[in-house]
């Protein structure tokens, strides 16, 4: 529980009946919440441990709204902070005790989905799962499959840049993106892409994916849908160790072929994973390869060969191939419960989210054992072998006084220990509060200050969702002060803060 | 030309430059200058920085300096059996630097994205004269924003890129083309759109005006074999599909994906809804231009003999956006290179443009946006 929050700005509080009055002239009915206990089930997202109440909680449902909304508070200097379906990992949609809390719920609807072109286009509010489903009587889906797809909605995929099991073949959410409607902090209304490739210009919309609800707020995404592959096959390889599972995966790469999914689990989570599904996982193998592949039935045939021939020169002691549809479920069924199935074996987890170069995995295991030691938590490994996105799951129980600190600790330093080895401190959950005072791990002070230099493009003020990703809270004006170079200074004539 | 030896030089000449409120245009290999304004600011090679930092093939990851020459990129890769998957082309000594830095992207980019999806990191000058570096050197990150996308396709606006990390994938082992002859556009466009909505996979489409509809199958050999008999049964009475050797389509490909064999002296790139490219080639014929298609449709280059208005009013008039690749130095002091944006979007990029060049050192005079950067404080 060491990440602070900025501090709530007692005008603001003070002012909380006038703010509620305005907000409902904009948004009539119920789509403005103010009890405390209305506002207790928005006051966390998916990073549980951080919780705190909304001053109030909005809920539009039109452009109009979101626009007049986000105006007013901008011009009465208050903060919004936006959420989508509340699922973040990393505590992006946290509440704060001073800001609106902006859900974008109620934007529900597949507004055209264009099949010759491949496109469709929704409301944010739509879940990941519902666009696929929307295209599926036509042989269609999305890609981008975040495991919490059932909830997590694709605006909060566009804010988070969402990825999957599939994406190291299909990409995250960023190339799946053509378009999004869009509300700058200010009102104002911007559309960035659209139904066609490469729009003219900077390429706002790729900044836009994954900058976590600090540059506006998404009221429309047109995202490419693709053709169903005609098959899709799975094999199961157990391997003595995660070294020669990490061999596997690098020879099945450096062989041409990218699978649509190839995921490694180590002992404690096949365990934790059998006993709760009972898949027929391997139990005397100290690392488990599931890799699927999907295309063609001649190609899957022809890989699944090959991946087969692959696993076993690297050592492995038991291959199963999906006979059936039903079988490779039943192989994704042991991962897909990975993270709940740890939760039976453990009173709390702490799920991790680093990735790093693929040929360091050895090394990186071989520490967070010793790292296991030293705080006296178990760790367990689901890992996206073929994009090097580990996930530790740190097990804890925060009945346990100082357990909690001591797990986030642990996670810190798998995360230090990410970056040390030329990797990263998140693959696919965003930064948001949870890693936010890691940044200066993997960035440097100039590095960050570029990057906020582009939220005061967007949000001179800081007020849509402040407190997350960014360590220090420099204001604009700072952020923007030239250094002077020979005495002289460019644009003299231009007035500077 | 100032010609920077090394990154430290190279930082020199920005913080000199934003100092004295002087403008440079960054150049790579110097092979698309043709595309916008004429203009006179100083021009800084970055051809001095260039080779090979790290390539890692099974990490599908390559790390390499700007001024490093494209066709050495590529033939490094190649040795390992992989590519860039984005499929960039240029004339010779074009550099990869150049290439990411003008959003350069071939037929394959209808399937697996352009420079923009395959920039992992970089690090860079701002115009402020500062060092920085974001995204990394791995697959998968989320961590910041995502700045190369920013950085791809920017045409040296926002800095000068110093090193880039590249996804790189494995090549596919067989490709093979399947051509029909004699369709309308509206027929090519049907046809192409069928192919890329089915399940055979198809990573490419285009239609040379002359009747000419290609489509491009790549994989491994059974998967390419399996999917060449089930694709002309899917056109089974709608066209005949026959195979077409790799000499011969070769340059038509070449032809689609560049533009550069069409006749004209005014040339065009138009982006739009692949839906809209019969209706607009369709005026593009009345107006007597040559054109090609490429990205099944959703990108057409065009040419004429004489620049007008038309092309690009029709372009948007129908969803989409065109860009002036080509033209004598008259046509382009006159006409902005890239499609004007909606005056919001167009004040945002330019708050962004001075989110790392304060000073303008980057406003070259080579996009007329840049040129009225000043009603835009920082």
């Amino acid at each position: 529980m060491s990440i602070v929050m900025p501090a709530p700005n007692p005008e603001t509080l003070a002012k909380r009946e006038l703010i509620i009055a305005a907000m409902r002239a904009i948004v009539p009915g119920e789509g403005v919440i103010t009890e405390p206990n209305e506002l207790r089930p928005w006051e966390s997202d998916g990073l549980t441990a951080y919780r705190q109440p909304p001053m109030l909680v909005v809920l539009p449902e039109t452009v109009e709204q979101v626009s007049a909304v986000l105006r007013w508070c901008h011009d009465e200097g208050v903060k919004v902070v936006p959420r989508g379906s509340g699922t973040s990992l990393s505590g992006g949609a946290l509440p704060l005790a001073d800001a609106v809390l902006l859900g974008m719920g109620k934007f529900k609807r597949v507004l055209d989905v264009d099949y010759e072109d491949r496109i469709a286009v929704v409301q944010p509010g739509v879940t990941n799962l519902a666009i696929t489903q929307a295209v599926e009587a036509r042989g269609f889906y999305y890609a981008p499959d975040p495991s919490s797809q059932i909830a997590c909605s694709i605006g909060g995929n566009v804010a988070e840049n969402s990825g999957g099991v599939h994406c190291l073949k299909y990409g995250l959410t960023t190339n799946n993106v053509l378009g999004v409607e869009l509300v700058l902090m200010d009102g104002e209304i911007v559309r960035l892409g659209g139904r066609h490739l490469d729009p003219a210009g900077l390429d706002l919309l790729g900044v836009i994916v994954g900058s976590e609800g600090l540059l506006g707020v998404v009221t429309e995404v047109t995202v490419r849908i693709l053709p169903r592959p005609e098959s899709a096959r799975a094999v199961l390889v157990g391997f003595p160790d995660a070294e020669q599972a990490g061999a596997c995966v690098a020879q099945v790469i450096a062989e041409g072929i990218i699978p649509a999914g190839m995921e490694m689990m180590d002992r404690p989570a096949i365990h934790a994973a059998e006993a709760f599904v009972k898949v027929g996982y391997p139990l005397d193998v100290g690392a488990l390869l599931i890799v699927e592949v999907d295309g063609p039935a001649a190609e899957c045939d022809h890989l699944i060969g090959e991946i087969a021939r692959i696993a076993e020169a690297n050592g492995a002691v038991t291959t199963r191939v999906s006979g059936s549809e039903a079988e490779r479920i039943a192989f994704w069924a042991g991962r897909k419960a990975a993270f709940p199935a740890v939760g039976r074996i453990s009173p709390d987890y702490y799920c991790m989210d680093g990735t790093i170069p693929r040929r360091r995995l050895p090394e990186v295991l071989r520490r967070m054992e010793e790292l296991s030691r030293h705080y006296g938590l178990g760790v367990a490994n689901v890992f996206h072998a073929g994009d090097g996105n580990l996930h530790p799951l740190i097990l804890y129980d925060a009945n346990v006084p100082g357990e909690l600190d001591r797990a986030e600790d642990f996670g810190n330093d798998i995360l230090r220990l990410c970056v040390e080895v030329g990797g990263v401190l998140t693959g696919e959950h965003g930064v948001g509060i949870e890693k936010r005072d890691l940044m200066p791990e993997m960035f440097t002070e100039a590095d960050l200050m570029q990057q906020q230099r582009i939220k005061c493009a967007f949000d001179p003020d800081l007020l849509l969702n402040p407190g997350k990703v960014f360590p220090t809270l420099h204001r604009c004006a700072e952020l923007g002060r030239m250094h002077v170079h020979h005495g002289a200074l460019p644009h003299p004539e231009l007035e500077r803060f | 030309m100032l010609e920077p030896r090394d990154v430290q030089d190279l930082r020199q000449i920005v913080a000199d430059a934003a100092a004295a409120g002087g403008k440079l245009e960054l150049l790579g290999g110097g092979t698309r200058r043709g595309f916008g304004t004429p203009r006179d600011a100083g021009l800084v090679s970055l051809g001095a920085i260039s080779g090979i930092v790290d390539y890692d093939p099974a990490e599908l990851v390559l790390t390499v300096r700007p001024g490093t020459p494209l066709a050495q990129v590529e033939a490094l890769i190649a040795g390992e059996g992989q590519m860039l998957a984005f499929e960039p082309w240029g004339e010779p000594g074009a550099t990869i630097g150049g290439t990411v830095a003008a959003g350069v992207a071939g037929s394959r980019r209808v399937t697996a994205g352009s420079a923009r999806d395959h920039l992992l990191g970089f690090s860079a000058i701002s115009g402020r004269g500062e060092s920085f570096v974001a995204g990394a050197k791995v697959v998968k990150n989320v961590t910041g924003y995502d700045l190369p996308k920013l950085m791809a396709g920017s045409w040296g606006r926002l800095g000068a890129m110093t090193e880039l990390t590249l996804k790189v994938l494995p090549a596919p082992r067989v490709t093979v083309t399947l051509a029909a002859t004699g369709l309308s556009p509206a027929a090519a466009y049907a046809a192409m759109a069928c192919a890329l909505g089915s399940n055979a996979e198809v990573s490419a489409a285009a239609h040379l005006r002359r009747g000419i509809t290609l489509l491009r199958v790549a994989g491994f050999a059974p998967s390419v074999e399996a999917r060449c008999l089930g694709l002309p049964r899917l056109f089974s009475g709608h066209c005949d599909l026959r195979r077409m050797d790799q000499a011969e389509a070769a340059p038509l490909w070449w032809e689609a994906m560049t533009g550069q064999a069409l006749a004209g002296a005014v040339r065009w790139q138009i982006h739009l809804p692949p839906r809209q490219a019969p209706a607009l080639v369709e005026r593009l014929d009345a107006l007597g231009a040559d054109w090609a298609m490429d990205w099944g449709a959703g990108r057409v280059w065009v040419a004429l003999d004489k620049y007008g208005v038309q092309v690009r009013t029709e372009a948007q008039r129908l969803g989409g956006e065109a860009a002036l690749v080509g033209a004598p130095e008259a046509v382009r002091a006159a006409v902005p290179a890239m499609h004007p944006r909606a005056a919001g979007v167009a004040a945002l990029e330019q708050r962004v443009c001075r989110a790392f060049d304060p000073a303008g050192v980057f406003a070259s005079g080579r996009f007329a946006e840049d040129a009225r950067a000043d009603q835009f404080p920082a």
